[in-house]
């Protein structure tokens, strides 16, 4: 584990972090263990606040996000940068050139690291083509969520102490989720075997060939998982009929104490946030307290944060146009 | 009256011509032309050795920006862009702003193309009012106007209803139906092939299956009807079946392709390029190869540029919000004779798909190197390195989807009716 101070050990060489797909195990590995660090010295109450002192961080938020944006700002701040949150209404941005013209707003603000969510893929890499920030993706439309899916790895490596030949099982609406792409690119990367479970309307198409096992059925998809990762289901895939209701949705796809019995006893249960109790997991496995680590995964968000915004901050490297 | 322009010396190739030698332009026609002729008194001289010279090149599908859109393109740019390109006919696309479902407009387009006085302008009417797919337009006035054919351009006719409506109304008219097949209850809200790639870049995904759906249902309508289609830029190696089988089966049905789809495939997309962004989407590579073996075999009529012009806003936008739609003017040439190099298509069979066929299919006298046939030509020299580069091609719109691209082939000269509208400097 690099120490805080072992500034020469950086491994992790670009400038942005857009995207867990296209990282290289040794990047993933230096942003985990620095994260590690960071956990020890959250838990110490110790503060790390010359780090990024002077520096300006911009949380720009284009969908409503508590958990993460709150996350963001308080990593930032643990570090010593000067926060600032800038929620951007959904219906002024109709017009892309208002994502352009953010940019060079920026650009005139001299913000450090940008830190954007956007409800459309590619967004982030629109954004990083146009402004001087270092730009952090903090979830883009169906894309990616790189840093949840850090944080996710970095719960699951200090529960298991390992990564490596895990078996995970991704259940739920992969078509729509950004955390399961994030998730499947970085658990695959680092040697685990990863199941992706859900209905086939909720697939995206060709997924197996991610490097992934393909399941309809939750039986067959968590036999054998060492950790069970729970995706949110939104509402409007009812109303545009890709599932039925949210009854049948549950009865087989949910989470409950039943369907966990089909993976390995000692199995540990993820989810991203914000749950819908009752749909993709039941509240008896949501808050058992030995097999779920959702309020773990929380705590882990920010300290990967924290790596995230550490590393980049070095300025070390430059990603491909 | 002109001076008499005479090609000496250099590669004549056209539907059912192939010889090196002499061409002599009169009055705005070809007089004659062979193996050596003599140089009239006073004539231009034309000597280019190695180069080739063709018909003016037939795009038969191309969207303008006028009426409506002329911060994207106007016809005076579009139509330097064309004769940069070697293009001395187009046809223009129906929707535009106001569309083109009134005879005044096509009357409109046909006058504007004669003033560039180097593109001739054959508009398409609109198959149904507004293009909205629901009432049909006036097909009859339409082409009493002007109108070479019927199409709602990038707009699938949707209703199968309307579909055969348009088919069986357009052939007492003795004319043709040009589809956008794509079905849009499956394509809706797709913005990539639905593939692997899209799944990984989290873009809504458009079916292959879309295309190849809307055409065997308009095959069937053909049938039922007696009418005419031609798909336009298809893409897929499942519609390329269909048609092959519908034409071996005797039914009046044509295709064309556009050179995105026998030279890219979905990669070209990279990481949310949107000029890379096009209707159909880019495909797989193997549907890629499947539309150059149409293109080998004959089943495909017509390469037409499927010009699209964009301006950097319509672009300048998250991929599912930008627009579709690439240039194609300035690099139909080029990018079809990079498949000649490699191969794949013989030259002469590739000067066809981009004169002769296409000219066929609209029914109009261009495309063709015969005595007494206008002199409308494509002097180009097919080893000749350029790069395709967004923001130095010719015309207004720059959206090109083969930025970059390196190609062999360049385009010294167009001519049209016998005067020069194009030289390259």
């Amino acid at each position: 584990m690099p120490s805080l101070l072992q500034r020469d050990a950086v491994f992790y060489r670009q400038k942005h972090l857009l995207a867990i797909e296209g990282l290289h195990p040794p990047e993933i590995s230096h942003l985990l263990d620095l994260a590690e660090s960071y956990v020890l010295l959250n838990r110490s109450g110790k503060t790390q606040r010359d780090l990024l002192r002077g520096r300006t961080l911009i949380n720009l938020f284009f969908e409503d996000s508590t958990r993460t944006r709150t996350s963001f700002e308080l990593a930032g701040k643990r570090l010593g940068a000067d926060v600032i949150n800038m929620s951007v209404s959904t219906s002024s941005v109709n017009k892309g050139e208002t994502l352009l013209d953010t940019a060079a707003t920026l650009n005139a603000m001299q913000c450090d690291l940008l830190v954007v969510r956007h409800g459309q893929s590619g967004a982030p890499n629109l954004l990083a083509k146009k402004v001087e920030a270092s730009v952090i993706n903090a979830g883009d439309g169906t894309h990616e969520h790189p840093t949840q899916a850090l944080l996710d790895a970095l719960t699951i490596k200090r529960r298991k102490g390992r990564i490596a030949g895990l078996t995970v099982a991704i259940c739920g609406d992969v078509m729509h989720s950004r955390v399961a792409r994030s998730n499947i690119h970085l658990l695959t990367t680092m040697g685990c075997q990863v199941h992706v479970v859900g209905p086939p309307t909720l697939m995206p198409a060709e997924t197996s060939e991610l490097g992934v096992t393909v399941f309809h059925d939750m039986k067959a998809g968590l036999a054998g998982a060492d950790i069970v990762m729970m995706l949110r289901l939104q509402r409007e895939r009812m109303t545009r009929g890709q599932v039925p209701s949210e009854r049948e949705y549950f009865r087989f796809w949910g989470l409950d104490a039943e369907k966990l019995a089909y993976a390995k006893p000692d199995a540990l249960v993820m989810h991203p946030g914000p749950m819908n109790r009752g749909v993709e997991i039941d509240s008896a496995v949501a808050d058992d307290p030995v097999r779920s680590v959702i309020k773990e995964q929380v705590e882990m968000g920010v300290a990967v944060r924290m790596a995230v915004l550490d590393t980049l901050s070095r300025g070390e490297g430059r990603n491909e146009p | 009256m002109s001076p008499d322009t005479l090609f000496s010396g250099v590669r004549i190739v056209a539907d059912g011509v192939d010889l090196i030698g002499d061409l002599l332009v009169r009055d705005g026609r070809i007089a004659d032309f062979g193996p050596a002729l003599g140089r009239p008194d006073g004539a231009i001289l034309v000597s280019e050795p190695d180069a080739v010279l063709c018909p003016g090149l037939v795009d038969m599908r191309a969207a303008l920006g006028e009426p409506g859109y002329e911060y994207r393109e106007t016809i005076a740019s579009a139509s330097q862009a064309a004769a940069a390109g070697g293009i001395t006919t187009l046809a223009a696309l129906p929707d535009t702003m106001p569309v083109i479902d009134d005879p005044a407009l096509v009357r409109l387009l046909r006058a504007r193309g004669e003033e560039t006085g180097s593109l001739t302008i054959l508009p398409y009417g609109a198959i149904t009012r507004a293009c909205k797919g629901e009432e049909l337009a006036e097909l009859g006035l339409l082409q009493e106007a002007g109108a070479i054919a019927f199409t709602d351009g990038g707009r699938a006719v949707g209703s199968a209803r309307v579909m055969r409506l348009a088919l069986s109304y357009a052939r007492g008219f003795g004319a043709w139906i040009a589809q956008h097949p794509e079905d849009p209850s499956l394509a809706n809200g797709g913005a990539a092939t639905e593939s692997l790639y899209s799944s990984r870049l989290g873009i809504p995904g458009i079916p292959a299956a879309a295309e190849a759906m809307l055409i065997a249902r308009d095959i069937r309508l053909v049938r039922l009807t007696g009418g005419s289609v031609h798909f336009a830029h298809v893409s897929t190696a499942e519609a390329l079946d269909l048609i092959r089988q519908a034409k071996n089966d005797g039914l009046s049905v044509t295709c064309d392709t556009a050179p995105p789809y026998f030279d890219l495939n979905e990669t070209a997309i990279g990481e949310f390029r949107t000029y890379a962004k096009l209707s159909p989407p880019l495909r797989k590579d193997s549907d890629r190869v499947a539309v150059v073996a149409g293109l080998a075999d004959g089943t495909i009529d017509a390469i037409a540029s499927d010009h699209q012009p964009r301006d950097a806003d319509d672009k300048r936008l998250p991929f599912a919000q930008a627009a579709p739609g690439g240039v194609g003017l300035a690099t139909l040439l080029g990018v079809t004779l990079a498949h000649v190099h490699n191969g794949e298509i013989g030259l002469a069979a590739a000067i066809a798909l981009l004169t002769a066929r296409p000219a066929k299919r609209l029914g109009i006298d261009a495309g063709r190197i015969a005595k007494g046939a206008p002199a409308d030509l494509c002097l180009f020299h097919p080893d000749r390195i350029w790069k395709v580069e967004s923001g130095l091609l010719p015309g207004k719109a720059q959206n090109t989807p083969f930025d970059g691209r390196a190609l062999e082939g360049v385009v010294l000269g167009t001519w049209k009716s016998g005067r020069r509208v194009f030289s390259r400097s």
